[in-house]
């Protein structure tokens, strides 16, 4: 299908010139003047039947203004996030009477690297896990206190709070084994053409990266940077917040976010950022 | 996955269409995949078919193509090829199909059917991310001859 997709294109692209303007950039990400990020890497081998090469995060296909913000904290709005994260970490909440510091101790050495590998299969619950799966079974189980809405800014906050201490770290989610059938599953619905516009995930992060709808600059839609403090809405963004919104805007009806297709999902766009380093809180537009 | 139930839905919809036009589900194509036949048996306006093209709400044809003659609308998309001169390398008949249904003649498209009302999976209630309740076509029967009358106008 693909193939004649492109033919398709190709006979309609007579007499015009290839255009390479809003072609994502090869500038550099340095945090904070200091760690240097992994923003393009060799694309993983089960990406090989898409005939991408590189993996690109988000990032690059931002303007310099928008780039600079992430690139120091001080700017990064979504820096405010992780500190009230971190008071919500160390507050006692729910009828144990614990916070996630009782269990946990600092953020900085018991999260670290958490992020790079989430969603990832839980075997005592037999389940795979997103990150907040696993910060809900925390809250309930743990704390007995009532679990954050999935979506919400207490929970992208939460993230943020935990993919902060992976920064830097190459994301590296497992695809095989207990999780393949999720994987599969999140895969066929990345390439399902959804709603009354007809798109898929693929249609425009997979066959149109790098090309402009109007005047947004359609990236691979990586999730390496997630949770992601978007200035279109001034505010701390989750994977599945966004993944609503995409299939909402392909005139579909959307799935839920915390939904079992968009976790299968989440896995599966995860997966095709291993490599890439864990951003989040990101800035983007 | 596809939503077929929806059909009783569409044709009660083109059952109110207005006399003469040609309801989604009856469109024609013939078998170079053109279709033929006006939608509406009314000449279209290219006046109003540029209107179609550029208004987000409508067709918004610009998000994904380039159109010199439409330079006054704010930026134009490039996932699609640009229109300029398309009148030149197309009849009205393969337009109008282009327009109607771009899969029937290019296979794997991801140009938007702007004159359909099944097939499709998940359909939504417009923008609100809530199930479709019935199904109208993206645009009029008026409003597709109208964007090929003004296709018609781009020639080189």
């Amino acid at each position: 299908m693909k193939f004649k997709a492109l033919t398709a294109v190709a006979a309609l692209m007579v007499a015009m010139p290839a255009i390479t303007l809003a072609d994502p950039d090869d500038d550099t990400l340095v945090l904070n003047g200091e760690t240097e990020m992994v923003t393009k890497a060799a694309a993983p081998a089960h990406m090989e039947e898409t005939g991408i090469d590189t993996v690109m995060s988000g990032w690059h296909f931002r303007n310099d203004d928008t780039q600079a913000m992430q690139a120091d904290d001080f700017d990064n709005p979504g820096m405010l996030a992780v500190e009230s994260a971190i008071e919500a970490w160390n507050t006692v909440e729910g009828e144990a009477g614990k916070s996630c510091a009782s269990c946990h101790g600092a953020a900085e050495d018991s999260m670290k690297g958490i992020r790079a590998v989430y969603p990832k299969w839980n075997e005592t619950a037999g389940e795979l896990r997103t990150l907040a799966m696993q910060v809900n079974d925390c809250r309930t189980n743990q704390m007995k206190a009532e679990p954050y809405k999935y979506d919400s800014g207490p929970m992208a906050a939460m993230e943020a709070l935990i993919s902060v201490q992976s920064r830097g770290m190459p994301v590296n989610v497992a695809i095989d084994g207990p999780v393949q059938a999720i994987w599969e599953k999140g895969k066929e619905l990345y390439y399902t053409r959804t709603g009354i516009l007809e798109l898929s995930c693929a249609s425009c992060h997979e066959e149109n990266y790098g090309n402009m709808i109007r005047a947004d600059h359609l990236s691979q839609g990586q999730i390496n940077g997630f949770p992601t403090y978007r200035l279109k809405n001034a505010k701390l963004n989750t994977v599945h917040g966004r993944f609503k919104g995409c299939v909402r805007d392909t005139r579909a009806e959307t799935y839920k976010p915390g939904s079992e297709e968009f976790i299968a999902l989440e896995l599966y766009v995860a997966s095709r950022g291993n490599g890439l380093s864990v951003e989040g809180p990101s800035v983007r537009n | 996955m596809k939503v077929y139930a929806l059909t009783l839905a569409a044709t009660l919809a083109a059952g109110a269409a207005f006399a003469g036009e040609v309801a989604p589900a009856d469109v024609v194509f013939n078998e170079d995949g053109a279709i033929v036949a006006s939608l509406s048996g009314v000449a279209g306006n290219p006046a109003e078919g540029a209107k179609v093209m550029t208004n987000r709400g409508l067709g918004n044809c610009v998000a994904c193509h380039e159109v010199s003659a439409l330079s006054d609308a704010p930026f134009h998309g490039n996932v699609g090829p640009s229109l300029d001169g398309v009148g030149d390398r197309w009849s009205a008949a393969e337009l109008r199909s282009i327009i109607v249904n771009a899969k029937v003649m290019y296979e794997g498209t991801v140009m938007p059917s702007f004159y359909r009302v099944s097939g499709f999976t998940r359909p939504g209630d417009g923008y609100t991310g809530k199930a479709a309740t019935e199904i109208a076509p993206l645009l009029t029967a008026q409003q597709v001859e109208d964007v090929v009358a003004f296709l018609g106008t781009l020639k080189e």
